[in-house]
């Protein structure tokens, strides 16, 4: 099976700063990815020129859903979210605050379920039926995510975990070919890390892909099926966790080089 | 003449009174719609559409036209003609004036907006001065009649038809741009862009699209006021939209600029206290009263009544 997302050879420099140095790896469809390294290793700027944050000095990223393979390279991040329907949550918390959880899912839904306004103003029975439908879509992954009880709370009412999972079920809701996180469980207490992980073992379940920066080693060797390790903007190892857990240059990487 | 005013005020306080505050109402209602359209698109954009005022001014003259076409037709079919019109016409004006006048410059200097709303304020008046002449434009009454509220004496405090229909009207009018920014789609995706642009653009928001709404809404509003106007007032003339846009701006502040409620609240405020000011105090001194109480409002609550308090944007 052809892979879902194709990373081949990025480079990203600033000046003569080196983020990211011919990398390239592939993820499967279906299946949990984790991005892992120390910091500064260059995670977040792949996450940056996967999402179309950045542009790659050079390389190639290349999608492929139903609809054909899209190099996202070329696009800008507007496009990548819309067209590509790649969809990502940030480090920090970015929901729409002054706005109910509903309504930052409903938000989430306006390009591909969107009714229009003259038929929501005029009350036209498909715009309703529309609406109704893409309440209905909210309030089930609001479910999804034990939110149920807070829909029509404002957004930064939520406690800091809640907030959280809001994010990941508002990314769920613009309906993702591939679902990108930057450390979802940052802050999380182990109670909530995982209730994390078991809520993605059940989207994987369902067939979605996942991508995810994490620095809580125990989730990733959890629930990844693939663990990319990153260091000084190279990719020093690629595997399945058990075998990445135990190899020597990780263990430098992380560790120091003298052992 | 003060003290036979004097005289009457402590003859009929009640029903001067009530008269002073129909009139503030119906002024009020008037700056507020006006006042709605700055706060959608400061709420937006975060830039003060200096070209609203004329907008209003714009709306006015159309439906000044608009009801001198339908002359030949009852009076309320004549007026919802005339309030569709200016309506359509004043929301592609809005729609215009963001694509010349904004969107181009998006990306530029912040104030570089600003500078070219004004250019289109002046662009408005000199194409209406050309097009319909310096002097005042009047118009016969178009709604006749009213109701005694209050007799007093020989003073009573009266609700004429054309205040009741401004009132009216207005209400419906706000009721609809709030369902519209509370209930739909559309209006999700505004407030989504108002909060966080990038993170509505990643959410797959066509959010030029959307900003794109925000003037005409707020455009096709001051249409509205400008029917409003020149039904209450019947004189109109190319300059007026520069004071009503004050004023107007003055009420979105006093609110809390982004508030849609807040900009309605403030209108309302500034209608009366300028009303009231005129009725107990002196006509001259009018606009003195409405823009201390805007430096009082600026000096001890700078984010308005109704305003949320936030950092500058940078």
């Amino acid at each position: 099976m052809m892979p879902l997302l194709e990373i081949e050879d990025v480079c990203l420099r600033f000046g003569g700063v080196t983020a990211l140095d011919r990398v390239s790896f592939a993820i499967a469809r279906g299946k949990i990815a984790a991005l892992i390294g120390p910091n500064g290793a260059g995670k977040t700027s792949l996450f940056n020129c996967i999402t179309g944050f950045y542009r790659p000095t050079s390389g190639v990223v290349r999608l492929r859903d139903g609809d054909g393979t899209r190099e996202l390279q070329l696009m800008a991040q507007t496009e990548i979210a819309a067209q590509a329907r790649l969809a990502r949550s940030f480090q920090n918390i970015r929901l729409f605050g002054a706005m109910s959880c509903l309504e930052n899912l409903l938000v989430a839904q306006y390009r591909r379920h969107a009714p229009g306004a003259l038929p929501s103003v005029l009350g036209l029975r498909r715009a309703r039926a529309r609406e109704m439908a893409a309440v209905e879509r909210g309030r089930a992954l609001l479910a999804r995510f034990g939110l149920e009880t807070v829909a029509d709370d404002r957004a930064d009412s939520l406690p800091y975990g809640a907030q959280r999972r809001l994010e990941i079920a508002r990314a769920l809701a613009s309906e993702p070919v591939l679902l990108c996180l930057d450390e979802p469980a940052a802050g999380l207490n182990e109670h909530e890390s995982a209730a994390l992980a078991e809520r993605l073992e059940g989207l994987r379940a369902d067939g979605l892909s996942v991508l995810l920066i994490e620095h809580d080693m125990g989730l990733v060797m959890r629930i990844a099926d693939q663990v990319i390790v990153l260091d000084q903007g190279r990719k020093i190892a690629d595997g399945p966790p058990a075998q990445v857990k135990h190899d020597p240059k990780v263990i430098a990487a992380y560790l120091g080089e003298e052992t | 003449m003060l003290s036979s005013r004097l005289h009457d005020l402590t003859r009929l306080p009640l029903a001067y009174a009530l008269q002073q505050l129909i009139n503030g109402l119906t002024l009020g209602m008037v700056y507020g719609l006006i006042a709605v359209g700055y706060s959608l698109v400061y709420g937006i954009v975060g830039m003060i559409n200096f070209a609203h005022g004329d907008v209003f001014m714009v709306g006015s003259f159309l439906a000044l036209i608009a009801l001198l076409a339908f002359g030949g037709f009852p009076v309320p079919l004549a007026l919802a003609l005339a309030l569709l019109v200016t309506l359509a016409l004043c929301g592609l004006l809005g729609f215009a004036i963001e694509r010349v006048a904004y969107r181009p410059l998006n990306r530029s200097h912040r104030l570089a907006p600003l500078i070219s709303a004004i250019g289109v304020s002046i662009v408005l008046q000199n194409a209406m001065q050309l097009l319909q002449g310096a002097r005042m434009k009047p118009i016969a009454p178009v709604i006749g009649g009213g109701m005694n509220l209050l007799t007093q004496g020989s003073f009573a405090a009266r609700l004429s038809y054309a205040q009741l229909a401004i009132i009216g009207v207005t209400l419906l009018v706000l009721a609809g741009a709030s369902l519209l920014i509370r209930r739909t789609d559309l209006g999700r995706a505004m407030r989504a862009v108002e909060q966080d642009r990038m993170m509505a653009a990643l959410l797959g928001i066509d959010t030029g699209r959307t900003i794109s709404l925000a003037f005409v809404l707020g455009a096709a509003l001051a249409g509205i006021a400008g029917l409003m106007f020149l039904v209450y007032y019947g004189v109109i003339d190319f300059f007026m939209g520069f004071e009503a846009g004050i004023k107007a701006f003055t009420a979105a502040v006093l609110g809390g600029i982004g508030s849609i409620e807040g900009a309605v609240l403030g209108g309302l405020l500034i209608g009366l206290i300028e009303t009231f000011w005129s009725g107990y105090g002196s006509a001259a001194y009018k606009d003195a009263a409405a823009f201390s109480v805007l430096i009082l409002v600026l000096m001890f609550r700078p984010q308005g009544l109704l305003g949320q308090k936030t950092a500058e944007k940078v």
